[in-house]
């Protein structure tokens, strides 16, 4: 038995002294195959009484158990040695840039469009489209600027010479609207639109964004309040709003809607944003729709003008010359 | 509008501040634009009088001059030419400080001691005036400070006015104004009648009656034409930003701030005959008063003698008739003339005046015998003469017709969402000039005062009622509306989503003008016409575009020429199209791509984007619909004759990809390659509803095929035809490679092409495959003339 011992320990060490894999199974072999060192023990056994057999066929057992032990807590070891060695040569820095493309971006005055929409939309109000170049009838006419008005010098108006222009607001949108569809209406209509002027705050190309709510009980306290609404909304603050007399000939009354702020000498400065105001009689009349019967409200607002107020643009012209530098600034 | 609010004040006096005032007609509608003082910021600038002007003993220039405050005589020495003895003048006195804090200390000037100096307008920011001291009136009180004798502490106002307020383009109306919104009386100058002096008098006659309803002349003979116009006046017509010119002048400018009646003066001794108001004769010429020469067409009103044209009715006089130094007699003017008559014609002439701006709006029909008294008195108390009667011409036909209106207190409530009390609505309507004529439990009927062109109808009772009331005061509600959930298309794919995805494959949106120079547009579409602006902002936005390329190319070469060396564009908008069926105006998505195909990275070597980079991109953008669109190579202008495909959809083509000319990229001075294409949004924003079909459980078989065949057969034809040979359960073809060069005959390419098949419900055997592989070869070699290679 003291033989037994000195295997063990013997095994025990060879199995410390192992430094491969391929060495650790060497050890596996000598000690614990099938005519191992430890195992060829057992067939000692034959040589004991029954009354011994079992003890000592116990410690022999013992004793492989231990050796086998230590070779799977070695094997255990080798391999996690082995893992963490092809983890650090794996190693990469992390901070490098990713492959494949850079994202591109949206148009300020796309996002801002989309935005505006997105609001009017969550409240029934769906989008309607219409033609840039537009008829003398649907851009003036049915809106109440007969010939010669004096409000058509408020529109620097492009003309075809075939009674076609360049639509000055989106506002034909909504006639077109009302010549197809009864009400109740709830349409918002954005696009491009155009006047002959530029410089540093008027472009020959703009977009606006016009809404249009007709239904049997519209109130000018309902225009107010969605207004104010839409602003506090769009700029994500309490704002403070007044409501101030204008002229539209395609409403009455007509509003042009100004957002206050503090000015650098700390005085209170107003700042006009939008226009609006309750649906013209005529209009009404001229797009088939029963003016004792409904009400409305249409408002009206410059996207480039917003989205300057909003990311604090300075110069209007900066949105259609598409420079990278300036575009990427919105993505 | 400018006006002067001490002048406003005369006439309405409300106790509240010039802020208050301001702010107050800003929020009635009257918006208030600017403000600025009368004057400079002065002191101690005082009325003095020059007692003696010595010349200079030393100066050619200057002179010497002793000037009285009413008690001493003060030194000063003074460079202006017209500082002469007995003139009153601004006299800014040792110690004063003038407009940008200038003091006034004791000086020499070549010797000769100096105590002060004498003011130009300029130097006092009174007026531009500076080839001379500033000359006041004769009986200035010597000694009283400068401000308080011009009144100088006023505020000129100016003020932008809708072209529906023409009532208040003047003292009187927006007195009228301030006088409603403060609930306080409005005193104008007392109006009166002036008996006719003399006997006088020049004939009228209207031939257009339906333009000119009304025209008062009359005659003032033996004028002074060479007296000057008080400081007052001169004052007043200053701060309205009206120059003086001569008293003539000066009385019928005062007389359209202050009543807002347009007015004209001729010179009386070079009228022939009579006064004809009449539709000028086509071609008739006139030079204009300020020496503009105008032809005249038959839709513009004039006035005539029974010599020719005198001027332009209502927009501006003549120069051959205007008042003159050599004028003693004048024929005044004082008409009505119909709205419509002058809308725009001034414009058509490419004039602005004063008098055509009030036309345009609407003059009070009712005041032009008011105003000519009133100018007449004012006229003779400058300029002396002796005035002949009033000579009216009158059609009450053509007149407007005074309008009344009903307001149904109802109606009012129900759009305010409001009720405001009946008291209080009386008040504002009436003290606006409308006259209750009617009323019962319900409603009232108004008429409508003869300056206001615009109240006709219950509306506009109710903006008056809203905006006297304050927009602000009113209340503010949300809109209440019936929840319904509108159609909504599956198969409509969102712009936004599109644009979305191009976003996501390092596309940045752009948006260029619609209006483009037809040089640049006719290299990339020789096809169609584009539609022409007639008023172009200028040559280079002319035109309409008919594709979006042309402006991506120049937002592109903008990029370029900021050395960006990787452009990625697209943009979605109209382009528009003449046709036999009009006007086509489509919405297309265009993009294009420049410069290195990734960013510029530490993996990889960097490779320029070629045209199955911008190919790729489009058709993952095609996808996003689904429908089934192809490629086929075409010619187009402004593409590489061998690299440029068309986009069929349904047989129609719907769009071009490809590589921009060469020549092109090289003509317009760019950095090329540019790769890029354009497709109707209408073809790719409508998609498929997808239908299930039954996946199959039996295994797909594959035969690869290499074959070789002419370089010009395309792969779309390749692939057509084995479709078309390989039976019915062909699932997809691959073309895994193209291979040109070594082993290859030239002239020739080789493809290696995937097929695999596969049955519903069954397992396909490989004799069957094997069969369909065969059928493939065959009709390859036959129809693209295809050998398998080895």
């Amino acid at each position: 038995m003291q033989h037994l011992k000195q295997l063990v320990t013997e095994g025990l060490d060879a199995v410390a002294q192992a430094a491969d894999e391929s060495a650790l199974d060497q050890v596996r072999v000598q000690y614990l195959g099938k005519k191992g060192e430890l195992t060829a023990q057992l067939k000692s056994l034959g040589k004991l009484s029954a009354e011994e057999r079992p003890a000592a066929g116990a410690k022999i057992n013992e004793a492989k158990q231990q050796v086998q032990d230590a070779i799977n807590i070695k094997r255990t070891m080798m391999a996690a040695n082995a893992l963490s060695k092809q983890l650090a040569s794996e190693s990469i820095d992390v901070t490098l840039p990713g492959r494949g493309q850079a994202t591109g971006g949206l148009h300020p005055v796309t996002m801002t469009m989309e935005r505006i929409q997105n609001f009017f939309a969550q409240i029934g109000f769906s989008v309607a489209q219409g033609p840039e170049i537009e008829d003398d009838y649907h851009n003036f006419e049915a809106l109440n600027i007969p010939a010669h008005h004096p409000a058509r010098a408020m529109h620097d108006t492009f003309y075809f010479g075939d009674g076609t222009l360049l639509r000055t607001h989106t506002s034909g949108v909504q006639v077109r609207t009302m010549e197809k569809q009864q009400p109740p209406i709830r349409i918002i209509c954005p696009g491009r639109v155009y006047r002959c002027d530029s410089d540093q705050t008027h472009s020959p190309m703009f977009h606006q964004i016009e809404g249009l709510l007709v239904d049997d009980n519209i109130s000018f306290a309902d225009l107010k309040g969605i207004l104010h609404n839409f602003l506090n909304v769009f700029f994500e603050r309490d704002l403070q709003v007044r409501f101030r007399p204008s002229y539209f000939p395609f409403t009455e009354p007509s509003i042009e809607v100004d957002i206050g702020y503090q000015g650098e000498d700390g005085e209170q400065k107003w700042l006009e944003v939008l226009g609006c105001g309750m649906v013209h009689p005529k209009v009404f009349e001229h797009s088939g729709i029963d003016p004792e019967a409904y009400t409305g409200f249409a408002f009206g607002m410059g996207v480039e003008r917003l989205a300057m107020l909003r990311y604090g643009v300075k110069d209007l012209r900066m949105f259609f010359e598409n420079d990278l530098r300036f575009l990427a600034q919105f993505s | 509008m400018k006006f002067s609010e001490q002048w406003l004040r005369e006439w309405v006096n409300p106790a509240i501040s010039s802020d208050e005032l301001v702010a107050q007609i800003t929020l009635a509608g009257l918006e208030v634009d600017d403000i600025e003082a009368a004057a400079g910021e002065f002191s101690g600038v005082i009325v003095g009088e020059i007692v003696s002007a010595e010349q200079h003993p030393d100066a050619d220039k200057l002179r010497v001059c002793q000037v009285s405050d009413g008690t001493t005589e003060t030194q000063v020495v003074c460079g202006a030419p017209n500082a002469r003895v007995g003139i009153k003048v601004a006299f800014a006195t040792v110690g004063a400080v003038l407009p940008g804090n200038f003091k006034i200390k004791k000086a020499k000037l070549r010797q000769q001691e100096s105590f002060g100096m004498l003011c130009s307008g300029d130097e006092l920011e009174i007026s531009e005036e500076n080839d001379g001291i500033m000359e006041l009136a004769v009986d200035a009180p010597v000694g009283t400070d400068i401000r308080d004798y011009l009144n100088l502490n006023d505020q000129i106002i100016d003020v932008d006015l809708t072209p529906n307020r023409g009532d208040c383009l003047s003292i009187a109306g927006l007195a009228r104004e301030v006088g409603v919104l403060n609930s306080v009386d409005v005193q104008g100058p007392e109006l009166k009648e002036l008996a006719p002096q003399i006997e006088d008098i020049f004939p009228v006659k209207i031939s257009a009656p339906e333009h000119c309803p009304r025209f008062l002349g009359r005659v003032l003979n033996n004028i002074n034409v060479n007296a000057s116009s008080p400081l007052w006046l001169q004052e007043k017509l200053r701060r309205c930003g009206v120059r003086s010119i001569d008293p003539v002048v000066d009385v019928t400018n005062y007389i359209l701030l202050e009543m807002g009646q347009p007015m004209h003066a001729y010179d009386l001794n070079k009228l022939n005959g009579s006064i004809i108001v009449r539709m000028a004769s086509q071609g008739e010429n006139l030079t204009l008063l300020d020496g503009q020469k105008v032809e005249l067409d038959q839709e513009t009103l004039v006035i005539a003698d029974n010599e020719g044209v005198l001027g332009l009715a209502g927009i501006m006089g003549g120069a051959d008739t205007g008042v003159g130094s050599g004028t003693t007699n004048v024929f005044l003017e004082s008409a009505f003339f119909n709205p419509i008559s002058i809308a725009g014609k001034a414009r058509n002439y490419g004039l602005h005046t004063d008098a055509s701006h009030r036309f345009e709006r609407g003059v009070d029909y009712d005041l032009q015998r008011q105003a000519m008294d009133r100018a007449t008195l004012l006229l003779q108390s400058i300029v002396g003469g002796e005035a002949g009667p009033i000579v009216e011409q009158v059609s009450a036909d053509h007149l407007p017709t005074e309008s009344q209106v009903s307001l149904r207190k109802a109606r009012l409530e129900a759009l305010l969402a409001y009720k405001i009390d009946d008291a209080q609505i009386l008040d504002i309507l009436t003290r606006l000039g409308l006259t209750l004529v009617a009323s019962d439990e319900a409603s009232w009927t108004f008429s409508a005062p003869s300056w206001r062109f615009d109240m006709a109808i219950e509306a506009d009772l109710i903006e008056e009622v809203a905006r006297v009331y304050g927009y602000n005061n009113l209340p503010s509600t949300n809109p209440v509306a019936s929840m319904e959930i509108p159609a909504s298309a599956e198969v409509q794919r969102p712009l936004s989503i599109l644009r979305r995805h191009m976003v996501s494959r390092g596309y940045q949106e752009a948006i260029t003008y619609s209006m483009i120079e037809p040089g640049l547009l006719a290299k990339f579409d020789d096809k169609n016409q584009p539609v022409e602006l007639v008023n172009p902002i200028s040559a280079d936005m002319a035109v309409m575009r008919t594709t979006l390329w042309p402006g991506l190319v120049k937002a592109l070469q903008h990029n370029q020429n900021r050395q960006q060396s990787r452009i990625r564009l697209f943009e979605t908008g109209q382009r528009f199209i003449p046709s036999e069926q009009g006007l086509q105006q489509q919405d297309v998505f265009a993009g294009l791509i420049y410069g290195s195909r990734n960013p510029e990275s530490w993996h990889g070597k960097a490779e320029n984007v070629d045209y199955f980079d911008i190919k790729g991109d489009l058709e993952t953008l095609l996808a996003i619909g689904g429908q089934d669109f192809s490629f086929a190579a075409v010619e187009h202008l402004a593409l590489h004759p061998g690299q440029s495909a068309n986009i069929k959809l349904d047989g129609a083509v719907v769009g071009y990809v490809g590589a921009m000319h060469p020549g092109l990229v090289k003509d317009i001075g760019l950095q090329g390659p540019v790769f890029m294409f354009e497709v109707n949004l209408a073809a790719i924003s409508l998609g498929v509803l997808p239908a299930y079909q039954t996946l199959s459980k039996f295994p797909e078989m594959r035969r690869d095929l290499a074959i070789a065949l002419d370089q010009k057969i395309s792969v779309a034809q390749v692939t057509s035809e084995i479709e078309s040979s390989a039976g019915k359960w062909l699932n997809a073809v691959r073309l895994f490679d193209v291979y040109q060069g070594q082993g290859i005959e030239n002239g020739q390419k080789s493809l290696a092409l995937g097929l695999t098949w596969q049955h519903p419900e069954r397992t396909l055997t490989d004799d069957e495959v094997n069969q369909w592989v065969e059928q493939v070869v065959t009709h390859l070699a036959e129809n693209a003339g295809a050998s398998l290679r080895g």
